[in-house]
């Protein structure tokens, strides 16, 4: 009886120092644990900040290049200069400079008079080549055309350019400011969306550079690029999966499968020059070249994919197809294939968007470079989109920073649809076992 | 039917292959390869004639002089280029090497200057150098500032360090790596230049011209030069950031940005369209391009666009190029080379 009183408080003040020990290291451990729950909020936290500043930076860059400032002009066809036999060599940049002369009288002297036309896109003479050809009958007639207007010009009207610093530091000068000024006040100079830059190819002059030529020269590559690296991969992936058989050759195939994948690109660059260029002479620049290379740079990325999609059929559903008495043929190309092929296709189509934005094989290939005529086939000299990116982030002139900003943010439409269709592949036809 | 299918893959892939090998027998446009200092001007004259002609429009590559010349003597036919631009003259070694491999016949065409401007923030005052202060700032080794014929490891830290007339600002000078061909012109011009007004170091050239060269020709690496890669537009963006710095580059990209930043003046001449044009501004190089006569007839349009390109309205005074910042040769000169380049004549050897 004694024993119990004694051994109650002594039990109790045990039991209270357990608690106490729980009790004083919980504080500790919740800390602990949102500290931990923290920084993964913060590493969130940062690159979601590194995003969209990237993207407020591009978009900000790039917007305005959506638009382009034109002028009105009232240009006179005139049939003295517009000789019927020679429509496609007539002076149609005499014609820009005499609509320009009348709309500003007064201008007089060699070097005002340069300045006033200065001010016109060279591309206007072409147009009105182009509008001539199409339809002769206007010869004769006095019509008001909108022309683009030179990439300086366009640079003061979305504000790029600072009026108040002195008159030789600007691009543009006093009296060229005036003759815009009354443009705008006449009505005759506006803003509107740059349809240039969605048809036509690459241009030393800004305001007629567009990335119709790249996306076409994209477009080409990766339509080799698919239709060589997806049968190439997918058949690679079933006879590694399905029929080889486990040994050391099928193993190293696998360790060379997966260092492939890590290769850095312009080391697949370097080979397409040796092996498609050097040796079996096929021409530089053109997409076929640039599309096998990147084949050779997505394959590893499909056939690991499509591996994978593979050992996630379940093996149930093998043995019943083989156990009624499927071939083995029979049971990959009616069952096992139809079930792979969303996770297949998912690896494909991330392997395309990577090809999609690689420079660096193309530049040993020759695709970095000046095209101007849009790319009519496989094996038509052409460049890519993030390659026209380069070289315009490249020019001088500084109406290609906007540009450059737009064709990124093409270049990340493409992406992010192309990422977006491999989502939906997966959510809708994916099953899980 | 799936084995139609299958076959039909199969001969699609197949032709897919080699379908371009028989196309890329012919060309029928002119391929141009070479310097990144030249391309922006061959690019501009490409376009002009793509669309004034019935020709297809040239393609350009920008590898570099020293690879496009690569590339141009690499052999005669349509798998090589036809012209290739250069930011330098071509080679004794890369004649050779064109010689040997058949393409015996180069019609050079100098196209113009290009000159190379040290430049920097409008923030902060035009830096007055001389090719000795830029010698003095930017070289590995450089004369004991005590004095006597011995060369030290650079000690200059700031550019009143290197003249007491220049403002007391740390070195820092953004410029292009070796590869480029805008640094050889850079330190042959500016750095031998400056390195040639010490006697000892210009009596080298005779005695030992490697020692001379590794001298004049080395930039010092431990951080006040720094290479800011190929792209110029780049170096631009970094010196409005930062006003202490200065940075090398092509005349047109000053010309472009006239309202950010400011060319410094090198022996007393800033660099302006008209004193470059004059050779009054030291620091300037001609730029060329070099044609495959055999070619000419073989590929259309070599003919027409080099008629393009020596015409008037191109490289003349007044001629688009010059919008775009080339600096055109004096008439004579322009009369020599168009005339040159319309009869075809070929370089025979390097004088």
């Amino acid at each position: 009886m004694n024993n119990i009183p004694q051994n109650i408080p002594d039990r109790a003040a045990k039991k209270e120092r357990t608690l106490d020990i729980v009790n004083r290291g919980l504080s500790k451990r919740y800390r602990a644990e949102r500290r931990f729950r923290f920084y993964g909020l913060s590493a969130i936290i940062a690159s979601m900040v590194f995003l969209s500043l990237l993207f407020i930076s591009i978009v900000g860059n790039g917007y305005t290049a959506f638009q382009q400032t034109f002028f009105e002009l009232d240009v006179s066809f005139d049939p003295e200069v517009l000789d019927k036999q020679s429509l496609a060599t007539a002076d149609y940049q005499g014609l820009v400079k005499q609509s320009l002369r009348n709309m500003f009288p007064d201008v007089s002297g060699r070097r005002d008079k340069r300045m006033l036309y200065s001010i016109v896109s060279s591309g206007a003479s072409f147009q009105l080549r182009d509008m001539v050809l199409t339809n002769p009958d206007i010869i004769g007639q006095t019509l008001p055309v909108w022309v683009p207007a030179d990439d300086d010009v366009d640079m003061l009207m979305k504000g790029h350019f600072d009026r108040e610093a002195g008159e030789g530091e600007r691009r543009l000068k006093d009296k060229q400011l005036a003759w815009i000024d009354q443009l705008v006040a006449d009505g005759k100079i506006e803003k509107r969306f740059n349809t240039t830059f969605f048809t036509s190819g690459d241009s030393r002059e800004p305001e007629l550079a567009g990335i119709l030529g790249a996306a076409a020269g994209s477009f080409f590559t990766l339509i080799v690029t698919l239709l060589l690296s997806f049968p190439i991969g997918v058949a690679a992936a079933v006879y590694l999966e399905e029929f080889a058989p486990k040994n050391r050759w099928t193993d190293l195939i696998e360790v060379n499968i997966n260092n492939l994948a890590a290769v850095p690109s312009i080391v697949f660059g370097l080979l397409g020059l040796a092996v498609f260029l050097n040796f079996f002479g096929l021409p530089r620049s053109a997409p076929v070249v640039g599309g096998l290379v990147l084949t050779l740079m997505t394959l590893p990325v499909i056939i690991i994919a499509s591996r994978s999609a593979l050992t996630a059929v379940p093996p149930s559903i093998r043995e019943a197809a083989l156990g009624v008495g499927a071939s083995k043929m029979q049971m990959i190309a009616h069952h096992v294939l139809p079930l792979a092929l969303p996770g297949m296709l998912t690896g494909t189509i991330i392997g395309m968007a990577r090809a999609l934005g690689e420079t660096a094989p193309l530049l040993m290939i020759g695709m970095v470079a000046f095209i101007v005529d849009i790319p009519g086939g496989f094996t038509d000299p052409s460049t890519a989109l993030p390659v026209q990116i380069y070289l315009w982030a490249d020019s001088p002139e500084r109406a290609f920073v906007e540009r450059t900003s737009a064709a990124i943010i093409v270049l990340l439409a493409f992406l992010i649809a192309m990422n977006a269709a491999a989502v939906i592949l997966r959510k809708r036809y994916e099953r899980r076992w | 039917m799936r084995k139609f299918v299958t076959l039909t893959a199969i001969v699609f892939f197949v032709a897919a292959l080699f379908a371009p090998v028989q196309a890329g027998s012919g060309r029928d446009y002119v391929s141009i390869v070479g310097s990144s200092t030249v391309y922006p001007f061959a690019t501009v004259v490409a376009e002009q004639f793509g669309k004034s002609t019935s020709f297809k429009t040239p393609k350009i590559e920008s590898t570099g002089s020293g690879g496009g010349l690569k590339l141009f003597c690499a052999g005669v036919g349509v798998e090589h280029p036809d012209i290739t631009n250069a930011s330098r003259r071509i080679k004794q070694s890369e004649f050779e090497q064109c010689t040997q491999n058949g393409v015996k016949e180069i019609i050079e065409v100098k196209i113009g200057y290009d000159g190379i401007v040290m430049a920097n923030s409008k923030k902060a005052d035009p830096m007055k150098l001389t090719r000795k202060d830029i010698f003095l700032a930017l070289a590995k080794d450089v004369p004991d500032p005590a004095g006597g014929e011995k060369l030290v490891p650079n000690p200059y830290k700031t550019w009143k360090d290197v003249n007491p007339a220049l403002p007391d600002k740390s070195i820092e000078v953004l410029g292009p790596p070796p590869t480029s061909g805008t640094r050889d012109a850079f330190v042959e011009l500016a750095m031998e230049g400056g390195a040639k007004k010490f006697d000892w170091i210009a009596a080298m050239k005779k005695s030992d011209s490697k020692a001379y060269k590794a001298v004049c020709h080395t930039i010092r690496e431990d951080g006040a030069y720094v290479e800011a890669g190929e792209n110029d537009n780049l170096i631009v963006q970094k010196l409005e950031a930062n006003p202490n710095a200065l940075g090398i580059f092509g005349f047109s990209f000053l010309d472009q940005n006239m309202d950010k930043i400011q060319g410094s003046y090198v022996d007393g001449v800033q660099p302006e369209f008209e004193a470059i044009a004059d050779g009054k501004y030291p620091v300037s190089r001609p730029l060329f391009f070099y044609v495959k006569k055999s070619h000419v007839g073989v590929i259309p349009g070599i003919k027409e666009y080099l008629v393009e390109f020596t015409s008037d309205k191109a490289w003349g005074a007044e001629g688009y190029l010059s919008d775009k910042g080339l600096i055109p040769m004096p008439e004579a000169e322009r009369a020599k080379y168009s005339s040159d380049a319309q009869s075809l004549t070929a370089l025979t050897s390097l004088k």
